[in-house]
């Protein structure tokens, strides 16, 4: 009972898969300033419109994307602009990054909890790491599959970014845009040049 | 006017800069036919003004909102090695040179900039071999630079997640 309880109190209830014919799927980007935007814009003109609603998630310092994704989007999908703060600005030592990465997932947490959507989608900037972890707590906590799914830049040819070799672990679908990579990294997908 | 875009995009290379309107370069451009120079010098110390070389016409700025249009009125790119700008000129279909700048750290946007080199889409050089590239450079052997496919993404993820 009580557990009942406290599992409504944070809105826990039992979501339909992703197979079930009268869902779409939810899906929540992840963009970062500059070329990761351009990026994962390409990506997005290739889906479908059976990919809807579209949450996207923008470091609360990037001013820059907002204008690109609402341009995109007008009249494209329903969608919505999330802001969660920054989990690391290039250079950030590694005992600072992950106080950074903490404080994001504070943030990251009640937002999929909210959004639970059906994936998870980002190709590099650190912001995606905690939206990430909280995709995987939602599928461990029984609450919703949260597909992860990554693609690593274009840039990337012979070595993975940070941000790339985290996922690697860490995601259903990894992709990479060079061969020399899928011969280093076994189970990324390579199915040539994306953007 | 056969137009020369040199491109640094959100960096500063004054080396670059500085090496493209010295009279050397100028004369090497201009005796391979070019006569208008435009470049976009980002942060660099340094904006050069009209008078700034001799031989050829010179336009500068720091930054554009787009700069699609000198790209694609340029009939040669010199370009920094960074992957937006290397792939903006290719994406314009433009004769592109990758200029190295081998004084910053091991910077990882070498690695796109070396590929792409050896697929024969760039030519590649270095500010003291700047003035050589340009007197030799054969622009023909470069390969078109096919655009990405998306679509190959689009399809996996249709599959993968059972998305009719």
């Amino acid at each position: 009972m009580l557990v009942e309880e406290l599992l409504a109190a944070v809105g826990w209830t039992q979501q339909a898969s992703l197979t079930d014919a009268a869902s779409l799927p939810v899906c929540l980007l992840c963009v970062s300033v500059g070329g990761h935007t351009t990026e994962i814009m390409r990506l997005m003109e290739s889906l479908s419109a059976a990919y809807t609603p579209r949450h996207y998630v923008i470091a609360d310092t990037d001013k820059m994307s907002e204008d690109k994704i609402v341009a995109f989007e007008k009249d494209r999908s329903p969608f919505t602009i999330n802001r969660i703060p920054r989990s690391r600005e290039v250079h950030q030592s590694w005992s600072s990054s992950v106080v950074s990465t903490l404080n994001a997932l504070r943030y990251s947490l009640p937002l999929l909890f909210r959004l639970r959507p059906d994936m998870v989608l980002c190709n590099g900037p650190g912001t995606c790491v905690p939206l990430c972890i909280a995709g995987l707590l939602l599928g461990i906590l029984g609450m919703k599959k949260v597909h992860i799914v990554y693609v690593e830049s274009i840039c990337r040819v012979q070595t993975l970014s940070l941000t790339g070799r985290i996922l690697y672990l860490l995601s259903d679908y990894f992709f990479v845009q060079w061969c020399s990579l899928r011969d280093k990294y076994p189970k990324a997908i390579f199915l040539g040049r994306l953007v | 006017m056969k137009t020369v875009f040199v491109t640094v995009g959100t960096t500063r290379f004054d080396e670059l800069i500085e090496s493209v309107t010295s009279s050397e370069v100028a004369q090497v451009l201009k005796a391979r036919g070019y006569e208008r120079l435009v470049l976009q010098v980002g942060n660099g110390s340094f904006v050069p003004d009209a008078a700034s070389c001799a031989y050829l016409s010179v336009q500068a700025y720091r930054f554009k909102e787009s700069i699609a249009e000198d790209m694609k009125q340029a009939d040669l790119v010199i370009s920094h090695a960074g992957a937006g700008s290397c792939l903006e000129a290719l994406g314009a279909g433009r004769p592109l040179l990758v200029v190295v700048n081998d004084k910053l750290m091991d910077n990882h946007q070498l690695e796109l900039a070396r590929q792409l080199h050896m697929d024969h889409h760039l030519l590649y050089c270095t500010c003291s071999t700047l003035t050589e590239t340009l007197k030799n450079m054969d622009l023909s052997v470069l390969q078109p630079f096919p655009p990405g496919r998306p679509e190959h993404f689009a399809n996996f993820l249709d599959k993968a997640l059972g998305v009719k």
